[in-house]
């Protein structure tokens, strides 16, 4: 079942590709049912693995020889961890298509981009055979570039193509850790699972950890190469600012646990601390750089940043909480940042053609705009981790993972969630709080927050509370999975 | 009596395209003289279509094995030529509307000359033969890139070619006569057994420069690359496709063949740690530079053509990596990379060429906004550009990878990785100005005066074969890979 969500996307994309006419409605409709069919896919696909989770195996969804010659396979298959992001790509996309209800200009076309990456994302969290995951994974750049080369705002064409290239120099660094991993283990499978009982020299290992980990944490986010993001993020249209931030950059996140992690334990064991300050640096870099910002879309672009740089710290700290937090930060920020993204981008910016925050501060949008006002008020809490969110829990995780390797950095992180607090207050105060002018009047008369605009935030903020206050419906899909046999080198290379 | 009717059997396809070309010469001189321009091109146009399928349901149908004379067919080569002819088929559909010669016939019969060359030269294997058809080849490519007579830029290019080309074959022939004078024979195989054994001596590495000097020529592989851009940039659009697909197919083929028949033990060892002098070296040194000027010269091309022109040089370092590759990879890697190289490039310049006739230039402004206009034609122009980037799920990827993963494999194992790190930091650079193009067709706004192509419907149902073939190879390359693998194992060459 999870499968479908692959071909879903693919086929929506195909379909509106040939649709004809310039009518949006036609084309945001199929959008929306084809990421509600994605969705229901990758719901149905938990209920349908759960068995498979909890006993902490891999289920086989697909498995067919593709390219002979070289031993690809069409090998997808899903444990926990897949499965979690999966059903977040579900959620991000549904909702992503509701803040872009409002497309008018060659919809068709960017729906059908938007459910090609959502395909392709979908693809790389389900791929077990690591050619079929390159593949969808380099896949998902090209309507990236599209989505906002055409539909973006500010310096739209240069963020695209910063985007592309980080993206693209990142998969080239993976590509090559690849091959040479294939080569040295005998040129016979590309199968993660295969490779991953292959025990790589430790030389070898030191150098292609860092080549493949870093090619994939590239895309997420990873200090001192995020400048991608934040550009990136700013110049992209919202929906495709709410993917890049809410699954895009778990690509990164993910391949790098995946990938580099499972195969090359020796060198995640070499490389562990100096990774491991790389994340705390983004934590606090990116919090400091959101807490001057007067682009209201910067301020979130950074924060993403920052909270990436949980995921990252997370994984770093080969703890088994530590791990589970960081895929329940993916998850949570996935969505957090996702809503966020909305309310900047759709109900803000498409409203008041406007992201300075200077000039945002005397339009009062807490009584022009109330319904984004609680949204962000909300969205600003779980995003500062607050209990009964689903940050709270995800961050915490990682924190005392982080305290049980490394304490230093662990206190250093505690206090990027300070400075986090910190931004988050000021960006909410001067865009929606701040004393402006008083006189009902001189108010700025906006366009009413639409129903699908309405549907999309239930949905995010549903998702974020849920998850908050009954963390126990991921975690029981992680935690097992961490004992699933794609992450038994983890357990050698002394997870604990 | 037996040898001539082998040899006229085994011949036969390269007999049939060149009656073809007389009949079209005939056709068109005495029978439509006084027709206008349009209807002889049509005309001619089919009857070369008509001859290049003749010879593709004998290639395709008659199984032959013969190893006389100077001829060397094997299913290998048959098959070869089918690909070959493919391509010619496609260069003569899309220059059937082209309106740049009032001489359609003689066009023509050139084209199909100029194939008649190509198929010769994957069926011998002795050096005298190669060499010949190489001119046949080179003789009918440069009179073609000539062919837009009111052009100054046309006849410049063709000139460049000429007088380059001239000196190139210049080279290999100096390089021919003295492998002949070391090894005291031009068939490949014996060449081989005759070298067996022996070190690689300053004359004999002398002989093995000079004859890849011409081949880097034709390959256009750089430092040998400088008439490329002016050559695509100026020849009639169709001429250049053929030249960047065809051409290029068939010269990689054969530069296969000699090297890894008539000099496998002069390979020599290219990585830097234990250096040995051998024609890996060389190609080594052909690649990088090839990898590197060509992506770097790329990125600040205006004229699509001339852009195209330099991808094509990079793409030949990519295949030359192929070539260094280890003995199992590296002929089917290296065959089928050239093959889809070939098509996505012959699309590529289809696609140009459709918009030229609408009476632009084939800067990049002139694409602007071409998806508003032409949905259809732009989306092939996304499959042909992303596929020579190297973007998955299209035959670009799959090649290039193929390609990496053979030169990784090399033995000894990752000796040639930095080679890999080379080819796939260029091809992270490449991805900058292809996308360019596409930002222009899809991104850019049209300019409101601007005309618009009307693409005849023979080369729009060319341009979209074409890209369903770039779009299947990539999804299922075992459709192609396949069969050269199981081409290889019966028939090494």
């Amino acid at each position: 079942m999870p499968a479908w969500t692959i071909y879903i996307s693919f086929l929506g994309a195909a379909f509106l590709m040939f649709l004809p006419g310039d009518d949006p409605r036609p084309a945001r409709v199929t959008a929306l049912l084809a990421a509600l069919a994605g969705l229901a896919c990758a719901a149905m696909g938990i209920i349908e693995c759960r068995h498979h989770v909890a006993a902490g195996v891999l289920t086989d969804v697909a498995n067919a020889p593709w390219i002979a010659e070289l031993g690809i396979r069409y090998h997808l298959a899903a444990d926990g961890i897949s499965l979690v992001l999966v059903l977040l790509t579900g959620i991000a996309a549904v909702a992503g298509v509701l803040f872009s209800w409002n497309v008018e200009n060659r919809s068709r076309e960017f729906f059908a981009l938007y459910l090609a990456l959502i395909g392709g994302v979908y693809g790389v969290f389900l791929s077990v055979d690591l050619f079929l995951l390159f593949v969808f994974y380099e896949i998902a750049i090209i309507p990236k570039y599209f989505l906002i080369a055409i539909w973006g705002s500010t310096r739209r064409e240069y963020g695209a193509m910063k985007l592309a290239l980080y993206s693209f120099v990142g998969s080239a660094m993976v590509l090559v850790g690849l091959i040479a991993a294939y080569v040295v283990a005998g040129g016979k499978t590309f199968d993660l699972v295969e490779l991953a009982k292959y025990p790589f020299p430790a030389a070898f290992q030191n150098w292609a950890f860092v080549l493949v980990f870093v090619g994939f944490a590239i895309l997420a986010g990873l200090w001192p190469f995020h400048t991608w993001a934040p550009t990136g993020h700013v110049a992209a249209p919202t929906a495709a600012s709410m993917l890049l931030a809410g699954v895009v950059m778990k690509l990164g996140a993910y391949g790098a646990l995946r990938v580099a992690m499972t195969l090359f334990p020796i060198g995640l064991h070499t490389w562990q601390n100096t990774i491991a300050v790389l994340a705390v640096v983004g934590i606090v870099y990116g919090a400091l750089v959101a807490l001057v910002q007067q682009d209201f879309k910067f301020v979130i672009g950074y924060s993403s940043v920052s909270h990436m740089g949980f995921v990252l710290l997370g994984l770093m700290t080969l703890t088994q909480i530590g791990l589970s937090g960081a895929v329940l930060q993916m998850f949570s920020h996935g969505i957090i940042a996702g809503l966020l993204f909305a309310v900047v981008g759709r109900m803000v910016y498409d409203r008041t053609h406007t992201r300075d925050l200077a000039k945002l501060q005397p339009m009062n949008l807490n009584q022009v705009l109330p319904f984004a006002a609680v949204t962000f008020v909300v969205g600003c809490a779980a995003s500062m981790g607050l209990p009964g969110f689903s940050g709270f829990i995800a961050e915490l995780q990682v924190l005392v993972g982080a305290w049980q390797t490394f304490p230093v950095f662990a206190v250093l992180a505690a206090v990027g969630i300070l400075v986090g607090a910190a931004y988050t207050l000021r960006v909410l105060l001067k865009a929606f709080f701040a004393e402006g002018v008083v006189d009902a009047q001189d108010l700025p008369r906006l366009q009413p927050i639409t129903a699908p605009e309405r549907a999309g935030t239930l949905l995010l903020l549903a998702a974020t509370l849920i998850i908050g206050l009954y963390p126990r419906i991921l975690m029981e899909l992680i935690t097992p999975s961490l004992n699933s046999p794609l992450m038994r080198p983890l357990w050698k290379a002394g997870l604990r | 009596m037996n040898l001539y009717l082998e040899c006229l059997t085994a011949l036969t396809p390269e007999i049939m395209v060149i009656a073809t070309a007389l009949i079209v010469l005939l056709v068109d001189l005495a029978v439509v003289q006084a027709k206008p321009a349009a209807h002889r091109a049509a005309l001619a146009g089919a009857i070369t279509c008509l001859g290049c399928s003749l010879a593709m349901i004998w290639v395709a149908l008659m199984p032959c094995s013969v190893h006389v004379a100077m001829l060397a067919v094997s299913p290998m080569t048959q098959w070869i030529k089918l690909s070959l002819l493919l391509m010619t088929f496609f260069a003569a559909v899309l220059s059937w509307h082209e309106r740049f010669t009032r001489h359609a016939g003689e066009y023509f019969a050139l084209l199909l000359l100029a194939a008649a060359g190509l198929m010769l030269l994957v069926s011998s294997d002795n050096l005298l033969m190669i060499f010949i058809a190489l001119e046949l080849l080179s003789i009918s490519l440069y009179a073609l890139a000539a062919f837009d007579k009111a052009s100054l830029a046309s006849s410049e290019a063709a000139l460049k070619y000429l007088l380059f080309g001239g000196m190139s074959a210049a080279f290999t022939l100096f390089g021919i006569s003295l492998v002949y004078g070391i090894a005291g024979d031009i068939q490949l195989g014996f060449i081989a057994g005759r070298l067996r054994g022996q070190p690689v001596e300053p004359v004999f590495y002398a002989a093995l420069v000079m004859t890849l000097v011409g081949f880097a020529f034709k390959l256009a592989a750089a430092p040998f690359h400088l008439w490329a851009p002016d050559v695509y940039q100026g020849a009639p659009t169709p001429v250049a496709s053929f030249i960047a697909s065809g051409s290029k197919v068939a010269s990689f083929f054969v530069l296969a063949r000699i090297l890894l028949t008539a000099f496998p033990g002069a390979r020599g060892m290219a990585s830097v740690s234990d250096f040995l002098p051998g024609w890996a070296p060389i190609l080594m040194v052909l690649a990088v530079l090839s990898m590197v000027a060509g992506n770097v010269a790329a990125i600040v091309q205006t004229n699509v053509k001339r852009l195209l022109a330099y991808s094509a040089i990079a793409h030949a370092g990519y295949a030359l990596l192929a070539l260094l590759a280890d003995q199992r990879h590296a002929l089917s890697a290296l065959l089928f990379y050239t093959i889809t190289y070939a098509f996505t490039v012959l699309g590529a310049f289809a696609v140009v060429g459709v918009v030229e006739d609408s009476g632009r230039q084939a800067s990049l402004g002139d694409f602007a906004g071409l998806s508003r206009r032409a949905p259809l034609l732009s989306f092939c122009m996304l499959v042909f550009m992303l596929s020579l980037a190297g973007i998955p799920p299209l035959s670009g990827f799959f090649g290039k990878f193929y390609v990496f993963t053979a030169a990784a494999a090399a033995p000894p194992q990752l000796s040639l990785l930095w080679l890999v790190v080379v080819g796939v930091a260029a091809s992270a650079v490449s991805l900058y100005y292809y996308l360019q193009v596409l930002k222009q067709i899809y991104a850019v706004a049209p300019a409101p005066s601007a005309t618009w192509p009307r693409p005849a419907f023979s080369a729009q149902v060319a341009i979209v074969m074409l890209a369903v073939i770039v779009i299947a190879l990539g999804c299922a390359p075992d459709l192609l890979l396949g069969k050269i693998t199981s081409l290889l194992k019966s028939h090494p060459f």
